[in-house]
C-alpha cells in the first residue's frame, strides 16, 4: 500500500516508454495506452486524496534512504488534490486528442505521459532539488508538445517561452546552490528546521536566495513583469496541450505555497512573509491588467489566455493574504478554474473547426453547424470563469473577497470586481459575435464527435458541478489549509524516525504524526 | 583561489546574461550555455573548496562534500539537453520564419546580403 505513493511519477514513466518503444506500432494501441494510464492515474489519485484525508502526512523514500539525506516523495492533502487535479485534467485532454489532434505530429502520447510524470514528480516531491529536476522535465516535455504539430506561430512563441525558462532554470539553480551553501541540506522539511534556527550573519544570503526562487515561481506562474510570453505560448499551443497547460501556471502557485508556507513559514522569524507584499502587489497588477488583456483579445484563443492570467493574479493575491480562510478560499478556487479554462481552450478549438476561415477569430462569419450546444458550453464556461453564480467561480471569489480584511478589501474588492466585470464584457462581445452576427450562409465544417464533445463537456461540466459538491470540498480544502498553516506537523512527520524505522530500514516509511 | 573562482564565475555570469540580452537566437543560445556553465562552477562551489581530499567520508580524514559534485553532474546532463534542444529550435525558427531574430522580424534582411 505504500508504493502507490511513487506510482503518480511510476505510471506515467511507464506508459509513456511503453508508447515511445516501437515507432512502428498503431495509433490504437497507443491511444488505449494512453487513456488507459491517464483514467488509471485518476484512480491512484483518488486513493491518495482519500489516504491523505485522515490529516497523516505520509512518505514514500526512494531507495530505502531516510530523510534528509534520501530524496523522499510526501503525500499530505495539498499534494494528493493538486495529484488528482492533473489527472482529471489530463484524462479528458488525452480523450480530446484522441479525436486526431495526436496525429499531427509525432510521439504525443508518450510526450503527454512524461509531461503528466513531471507534474506529479513537481506535486509530490518533498526535495527542493528534486523539484528542479521534476520541472525541467515537465518543462522539456513542454517545449516539445507546445510545437507539436508546427507551424509559425508555435515556434516563435516556442522559443520565447524556452529562451525564458532555460534562464529561469539558471535562476533557479543560484538559489539552490545558496540555500544549500548556507543551510547544508536539499530537504525540505530539513530546510525549514535549519532556518528556524538560522543565525543573524546567514539571515541576508537565505533572504536572497528566498526571493530568488519566488522569482523563478513567479516565472512559471506568469506574474506581472513576467508573464508576457504566455498569451502566445497558449494561444498557438494544440487545444489538448494547451487545456493540459491550464494546470502549468498552478504548479509555479503550488511550488509558492509549498516553499512559502515551510521554508519560510511563521517559524523563520524575520524571514517570516517576506514574499508576501511581492504577491500582493504583483498580484493585484497582473488582475488589472489581464482584465485589461481580456478586453483588447481578438481571437477566442488569446481572451482563454488572459482569463488564465486573471486567475493568476486573483491566486497569487490570495496567497498574499494572512490567514488560513484565505488559503482554503484560493485552493477552491484553483480546482475550478482549472478545469473549466482547460475546457474553454478545447471549446475554442471546436469552434475554430466549425467556423471555416474565421477561425476562432472574433469577426463575423458563418453561423456555426452545433451553434445551440456550443452556445451552451460558452455561456457556462465563461460564466463560471468570469464569477456569476450560480456557478463554482462565484462561490471561490466570494471566499476570496470574504477572507480579506481591513484595508486589504479596500484594494482586492474593486480590483477584483471589476477585473470581473472587464471578463463579462469580454466574454458577451466574443459570444454574441460567434453565435448571433453571423453571415448568410450554409453552415459547414465537422460536427464535434464524441470523444471531443465528451472532453469540452466534463471540462465545463465542472462549472456547475463543484458548485453543487461546493460542501465537501471547502471541508476538504479548510482542512488543507489547517495543514498548510501548521508546518510544524510536517516536520515532525518526516524528521522524527520511528521506532521501526530505526530498527528496520524499509523501502517505504510511514510516520504518524 | 577563492577569489579567482568568484572572479571567473562572475565574468561567465555576466557574459552569459549580456549575450542572452542579443536580439538574434545565435547569441541568445551561446549566453543560455555561458549562464549554464556559470551555473555550474557556482553550484560546484557551494560545498566549499577543498583541494587534495578525496569525497569519501572517512573516519578522521578530511574531505570533500559529495553532494555538490552529484548536483552538478544533474545539472550538467539537463543543461546539456536543453541546449541541444534550443540550438535545433533556433535553426527551426530560422527555417520557419525566415529570420533569426528573436521576434521573427525581418528587418535585418539587407546586412545579411552584404556578408
Amino acid at each position: 500500500m505504500d508504493h502507490l505513493l511513487v506510482l503518480p511519477i511510476v505510471l506515467p514513466l511507464v506508459a509513456g516508454l511503453a508508447t515511445l518503444i516501437r515507432r512502428e506500432v498503431g495509433t490504437r494501441y497507443k491511444r488505449s495506452m494512453s487513456v488507459g494510464a491517464t483514467a488509471l492515474l485518476v484512480v491512484v489519485a483518488a486513493l491518495l486524496v482519500y489516504m491523505a484525508s485522515d490529516g497523516t502526512i505520509r512518505y514514500y523514500a526512494l531507495g530505502g534512504w531516510q530523510p534528509p539525506f534520501g530524496i523522499i516523495m510526501v503525500l499530505d492533502r495539498l499534494s494528493a488534490m493538486m495529484v488528482l487535479l492533473t489527472s482529471v485534467l489530463a484524462l479528458f485532454c488525452c480523450i480530446y486528442a484522441c479525436a486526431g489532434q495526436d496525429e499531427e505530429g509525432s510521439n504525443f502520447h508518450g510526450l503527454f505521459q512524461l509531461q503528466l510524470m513531471g507534474i506529479n514528480g513537481a506535486f509530490m516531491t518533498g526535495d527542493l532539488f528534486n523539484l528542479f529536476v521534476f520541472f525541467e522535465v515537465l518543462l522539456i516535455a513542454s517545449y516539445a508538445l507546445l510545437m507539436h504539430g508546427g507551424g509559425k506561430a508555435r515556434t516563435q512563441s516556442g522559443l520565447h517561452y524556452v529562451a525564458l525558462n532555460l534562464a529561469g532554470s539558471s535562476l533557479f539553480l543560484i538559489a539552490l546552490g545558496v540555500l544549500y551553501g548556507t543551510l547544508g541540506t536539499l530537504n525540505m522539511a530539513d530546510m525549514a528546521s535549519r532556518i528556524a534556527g538560522l543565525g543573524t550573519d546567514r539571515t541576508g544570503l537565505v533572504k536572497s536566495a528566498g526571493l530568488l526562487l519566488l522569482t523563478v515561481f513567479t516565472l512559471k506562474s506568469a506574474m506581472l513583469p513576467l508573464y508576457f510570453w504566455l498569451p502566445r505560448a497558449y494561444a498557438a499551443a494544440p487545444a489538448a496541450v494547451a487545456a493540459l497547460f491550464a494546470i502549468m501556471t498552478k504548479v509555479g502557485i503550488y511550488a509558492i505555497i509549498r516553499v512559502f508556507s515551510l521554508l519560510f513559514g511563521d517559524r523563520s522569524a524575520s524571514l517570516a512573509d517576506m514574499a508576501a507584499p511581492w504577491l500582493w502587489w504583483g498580484g493585484l497588477a497582473t488582475l488589472a491588467l489581464a482584465a485589461i488583456g481580456c478586453l483588447s483579445a481578438r481571437d477566442m484563443r488569446t481572451l482563454v489566455s488572459y482569463l488564465i492570467l486573471v486567475s493568476v493574479g486573483t491566486l497569487l493575491t490570495a496567497v498574499s493574504l494572512p490567514g488560513n480562510d484565505s488559503m482554503a478560499a484560493l485552493l477552491y478556487y484553483m480546482i475550478q478554474t482549472t478545469l473549466v479554462t482547460g475546457g474553454l481552450f478545447l471549446l475554442a478549438d471546436i469552434i475554430d473547426d466549425q467556423r471555416g476561415k474565421a477561425g476562432a477569430r472574433i469577426v463575423k462569419s458563418r453561423p456555426l453547424r452545433q451553434s445551440s450546444l456550443l452556445g451552451g458550453l460558452f455561456l457556462v464556461g465563461m460564466a463560471g470563469v468570469a464569477g456569476l453564480p450560480p456557478f463554482s467561480g462565484a462561490i471561490g471569489k466570494a471566499l476570496i473577497l470574504q477572507s480579506a480584511e481591513g484595508s486589504d478589501r479596500l484594494w482586492l474588492w474593486p480590483i477584483l470586481l471589476i477585473g470581473g466585470l472587464c471578463t463579462i464584457v469580454a466574454a458577451s462581445r466574443a459570444g454574441s459575435t460567434f453565435f448571433w452576427r453571423s453571415h448568410e450562409g450554409e453552415p459547414s465544417g465537422p460536427l464535434m464527435g464524441k470523444r471531443r464533445g465528451l472532453a469540452t463537456l466534463a471540462l465545463i461540466g465542472a462549472a456547475p458541478l463543484l458548485s453543487i459538491l461546493a460542501g465537501p470540498l471547502t471541508h476538504y480544502t479548510q482542512s488543507t489549509a489547517q495543514q498548510l498553516g501548521n508546518p510544524s506537523r510536517y516536520l515532525d512527520a518526516i524528521l522524527t524516525p520511528t521506532p521501526i524505522n530505526q530498527a528496520m530500514p524499509t523501502p517505504a516509511g510511514e510516520v504518524s504524526p | 583561489m577563492e577569489a579567482l573562482y568568484a572572479t571567473v564565475t562572475g565574468i561567465l555570469t555576466a557574459c552569459g546574461i549580456y549575450l542572452t540580452l542579443r536580439g538574434r537566437t545565435f547569441p541568445v543560445v551561446v549566453g543560455l550555455t555561458l549562464l549554464s556553465y556559470a551555473v555550474n562552477l557556482f553550484l560546484f562551489s557551494m560545498g566549499g573548496i577543498t583541494t587534495g581530499h578525496t569525497t569519501i567520508v572517512d573516519s578522521g580524514q578530511p574531505y570533500a562534500d559529495p553532494l555538490p559534485q552529484a548536483l552538478v553532474l544533474t545539472a550538467i546532463v539537463i543543461g546539456f539537453a536543453m541546449t541541444a534542444f534550443v540550438v535545433i529550435l533556433a535553426m527551426r525558427t530560422r527555417g520557419d520564419l525566415g529570420s533569426d531574430s528573436v521576434d521573427g522580424q525581418r528587418t535585418d534582411e539587407p546586412r545579411e546580403e552584404r556578408k
